[in-house]
């Protein structure tokens, strides 16, 4: 278990490598990166003001080592839009977007399994075949639009759901979970169709069938665990693609999580706070795949011994 | 043939373990003919649809802007917010948006822009992709291992956001949208040639064709593409979707296609405030992306099955047995 | 055990198994076809029945149906297949999974597959004990250890946590077998057990399976494609070709003198001494098609002895000598060749 966690973080870092040096670059690869940070109608006193202040006129390696070492005490800068240090924006963003991610994750998985497990039983049946193209079309469907559609339907038509905001009792929920569930349920849904299918026509099935053991006692204490592991690789994969739903549905309901600030800075050009938000990202997309693979771990036995190359 | 003699009891005191399939003749019985793709489409009656919805589509992108001249940005500020009607002609049919520009022309333009974004991305990714993978998957070893980790690397960073964060440093143009799609995409194409390849590597026909002499750029171009090339195409369908969803929502978001151009994304982006009184605005484009995305995946998890010599019978089944869908691969998570 | 019927263990005269008419269809692209046509046996306590064929020739297809595990493109269209008396087609599904474990029990060929591989394998061969008799965990478990130890697996009891990728193939085969024996079955079905093992491991197992045979009066369907392992192991034999039942009788009689062409060829193809430098002879040609099984007899086409009868007319099984049959409508000639 310890190596095989060892092996799995050291190659979960690469990524996280690559954005933190790739952030640094891409902001000095377009020239002078304080284009970035400054708005366009800056000065020419201004911005040689601020590339000093900033270090920007020193060598690459020197800024390479000031950035590091100032992400590393998770300093990322000033925000130019509200003057705020621009880590303490993100953390305050960052608590709702996780809510919000784990709301939404928790609900795909299980629904997925129910659903997809039902569908998996008998395959070609009417069941199975709804759940099938329901779970494509919702894996297709624009999340922008599906949310604009729930405003227009719920919101201005019935009135029966509010359209924007955080204040409010759980009605202020439906609708943006359902706008960030509606892909990796459907996703999900057809992951867990086709494991649980191989799942159950799998010879221990048929042992399992032959000791006298319930449809329950087969899908959920025999194929469920087995089936497993393809479900929890696209649930991860599909938790780092909420951070995509999540710019979209902050956006649209107006919630103050970490995508509506990414959205927001670049669109008044905020440099020190996307760049900050991006690096949250990354730290947070590392500790997911960590934990996916504790998962792995903890459900595949063949697992926790091999040590992947 | 029997043998003269009986003395067929001794056979059981042999020791060898002796098949009974040992005792069958090695002639393969003939194969029922395959049939035919079209045919075989026709039988699924969704993935028919989805066809025809794709080449509806396809033709609209290629010889619609001709045919609508400049209706799309044509500004008839009388004629703003009219509801779709049978009245006004065929300009009329969907209704006008608040500068009075009719709704099927911008749809029809939106339409070629869209897929101007999305089919060049994905046949770039698609050809650098695959042949990477395959390549690397062919040869094995480190260039292996290295392609895999750059993969990894790619997707495992949400691929909406490394557009934002390229586009905000690069101007949005559809130019650099291409670009930006085709490399976050790059990954799905090389993981599956790859695992294609490294599969095929060992087969008996590419170590006949090493035995040979055959250079292996030739031998990855004529044994083992040919044998990748069904299941990149699919993955290829169902990228799509994909790649024209996450243009949407880049434009949508004000960070893709920019005005004067249209885009689906964009349209409902520009619908949007007047969502209470215009909605159709908002909706077609809409439907026209999930009547395209929706069509792409039935076709593509039809194209899955048709194309897997082991699963094809499936299609040739009556109707009450055959399945309905394949599950999405993972590699196609973004 | 606690469910059903005590058992007819006293009754002599009833069957564990009694197989009569099964007919197993196949969905397939061509239509559907007959993968088992008119299969019928018996087996009583104490016997075994071997099942041999060529691969295809429907002889699993049968095991499946009698369990009851056949894959959903395929179904049982006639026949009946009785446990005691009672046919187990006409069970609910409910009825059905009470007799599964204790009453009719089924070991498979590849056992890495046939063990779950994420479960420690001490909880799997204790699982028929929670199923059936709502043992507790724990009594589950030593009961599984009972088990491992009967069945020749060293230190049990630590063992009993691995799972089934930690053992050896032939341990993998034991765990199963101590797995079907659980409940003490009537009748065991054993689906080529020992064909992907060692010759040697092959002997050991064949030789626990014999042993917990006598020990628990079971039943044993033997499903096999080697004569070797029918000819030492089995008491009667059912030979299979093109899904239908070509010739059925005590081992020793039917090895002796077949009474049907199959069964000749089959025994003509086994390597010996005797003629070595000769080409083995073989039985020429390959099995019909299951799409394509001829109106006549199945074996028209590979049959030294073909007639205009044999195309014309399907052989029915005829009584060929004590407790035997064949479907041939020639069989008597094979007593002169």
């Amino acid at each position: 278990m310890i190596p095989f966690l060892r092996t799995r973080i050291l190659s979960s870092a690469v990524p996280l490598v690559c954005v933190v040096l790739g952030v640094f670059f891409l902001a000095r690869m377009t020239g002078n990166p304080v284009d970035l940070y400054l708005p366009l109608s800056a000065t020419p006193e201004q911005r040689a003001e601020f590339s000093a202040a900033h270090g920007f006129d020193l060598s690459i390696p020197v800024q390479l080592w000031n950035y590091l070492t100032d992400a590393a005490h998770l300093d990322f800068g000033t925000s130019l839009r509200t003057g705020r240090p621009a880590g303490e924006m993100v953390f305050d963003a960052f608590p709702v977007t996780l809510q919000l991610a784990g709301v939404t994750m928790l609900l795909a998985v299980t629904g997925a399994v129910l659903v997809g497990s039902l569908a998996a039983y008998r395959p070609n049946s009417p069941i199975d075949r709804i759940a099938s193209l329901l779970s494509m079309t919702a894996a297709s469907i624009p999340d922008f639009w599906f949310a604009v559609m729930g405003v227009l339907v719920f919101g201005v038509s019935l009135g029966l759901l509010p359209t924007s905001g955080t204040i409010g009792g759980p009605e202020i929920w439906v609708l943006p979970v359902a706008t960030l569930l509606i892909r990796p349920f459907g996703v999900l849904v057809q992951v867990v169709r086709g494991s649980m299918v191989t799942a159950l026509s799998a010879p221990y099935v048929k042992i399992a069938r032959s000791k006298g053991a319930t449809p329950r006692r087969v899908v959920f204490g025999h194929a469920l665990r087995n089936a497993v592991t393809p479900v929890l690789t696209v649930a991860g994969d599909l938790a780092v693609g909420l951070v995509n739903g999540a710019v979209i549905v902050e956006t649209i309901f107006g919630w103050p999580g970490i995508g509506k600030l990414m959205i927001d800075s670049i669109l008044q050009r905020d440099f020190a706070v996307l760049q900050a938000a991006v690096l949250m990202t990354a730290v947070t997309i590392f500790a997911l795949n960590i934990l996916v693979d504790v998962c792995h771990a903890l459900t595949d036995p063949r697992v926790r011994q091999a040590v992947p190359a | 043939m029997p043998r003269e003699e009986t003395d067929a009891p001794e056979a059981t005191n042999s020791p060898d373990t002796t098949d009974v399939a040992d005792a069958a003749g090695g002639a393969s019985a003939a194969r029922p003919r395959r049939p035919s793709h079209w045919r075989m489409l026709g039988r699924d009656r969704a993935a028919a649809v989805g066809a025809v919805i794709i080449a509806v589509v396809a033709l609209v992108a290629l010889f619609g802007r001709p045919a609508i001249g400049d209706r799309a940005r044509r500004q008839e500020l009388d004629a703003s917010l009219r509801p779709p009607s049978l009245d006004d002609g065929v300009y009329g049919l969907l209704g006008t948006d608040v500068l009075g520009r009719s709704m099927v022309a911008r749809l029809v333009e939106a339409t070629a822009t869209t897929l101007s974004v999305a089919v060049p991305a994905v046949l770039c990714s698609l050809a650098i992709g695959s042949a990477l993978g395959l390549w690397a998957g062919y040869h094995g070893g480190r260039r292996e291992s290295v392609a895999m980790r750059v993969a990894d690397v790619i997707l495992s960073f949400p691929s909406l956001l490394i557009a934002v964060v390229v586009l905000y440093v690069f101007s949005p143009s559809a130019l650099n949208l291409v670009l930006i799609l085709a490399v976050t995409r790059i990954p799905v194409y090389l993981r599956t040639a790859r695992a294609e390849a490294a599969e095929l590597r060992s087969r008996l026909f590419v170590d006949a064709a090493r035995t040979f002499g055959t250079p292996s750029r030739m031998i990855i171009y004529r044994h083992v593409l040919p044998i990748a090339l069904p299941t990149l195409l699919t993955v290829a369908t169902l990228d799509f979707c994909f790649v024209m969803l996450t243009e949407s929502s880049l434009s949508f978001l004000g960070i893709g296609i920019q005005p004067p151009d249209v885009s689906w994304g964009l349209m409902v982006a520009q619908g949007r405030q007047y969502l209470q009184t215009a909605w159709w605005i908002t909706v077609l484009p809409g439907l026209a992306i999930v009547l395209t995305t929706v069509s792409a995946t039935v076709l593509a998890a039809w194209a899955r099955i048709a194309t897997d010599p082991a699963q094809r019978w499936r299609l040739t089944l009556p109707k009450r047995r055959r399945p309905r869908s394949a599950p999405v691969p993972p590699e196609m998570i973004p | 055990m606690t469910t059903t019927s005590p058992p007819t263990r006293s009754d002599a005269d009833t069957p564990a198994l009694d197989v009569e008419g099964l007919c197993v269809e196949l969905s397939t692209p061509s239509g559907t076809v007959r993968a088992v046509d008119g299969v019928s046996f018996s087996v009583r306590r104490g016997r075994t029945l071997a099942l041999l064929g060529e691969s295809g020739c429907g002889k699993s297809m049968t095991a499946l149906s009698v369990v009851g595990l056949l894959d959903p493109a395929a179904a049982v269209t006639g026949g009946a297949v009785r446990v005691r008396g009672d046919d187990t087609l006409r069970m609910s599904p409910a009825q059905r999974r009470r007799l599964a474990g204790p009453v009719l029990s089924i070991v498979f060929q590849d056992a890495l597959t046939a063990l779950n591989p994420v479960q420690p394998v001490g909880r799997q061969i204790g699982e028929p004990f929670r199923i059936h008799r709502r043992l507790s965990r724990r009594q589950a478990r030593e009961k599984a250890i009972e088990l491992m130890t009967r069945v020749g697996i060293p230190e049990p009891r630590q063992r009993a946590r691995s799972y089934p990728h930690q053992f050896s193939g032939g341990m993998r085969q034991r765990l199963l077998i101590a797995m079907a024996v659980a409940l003490a079955p009537d009748v065991l079905i054993a689906d080529e057990p020992t064909t992907a093992l060692d010759v040697t491991v092959q002997a050991q197992i064949m030789r626990l399976l014999r042993d917990l045979q006598d020990e628990r009066d079971m039943a044993v369907v033997l499903i096999t494609h080697d004569l070797a392992v029918v000819a030492q192991r089995a008491d009667d034999v059912v030979v299979m070709y093109a899904g239908t039942v070509v010739e059925n009788g005590p081992v020793r009689d039917v090895f002796a003198a077949p009474r049907h062409p199959y069964t000749r060829g089959l025994l003509d193809s086994v390597p010996e001494d005797s003629v070595r430098g000769r080409p083995l002879p073989a039985v020429p040609g390959s099995p019909p098609e299951l799409s394509a099984v001829p109106a006549g007899c199945v074996f028209q086409a590979r049959c030294p002895l073909v007639r205009e009868r044999c195309v014309r007319e399907r052989p029915v099984p005829r009584p060929a000598g004590e407790g035997r049959s064949a479907a041939c409508h020639f069989s008597e000639e094979l007593d002169r060749a």
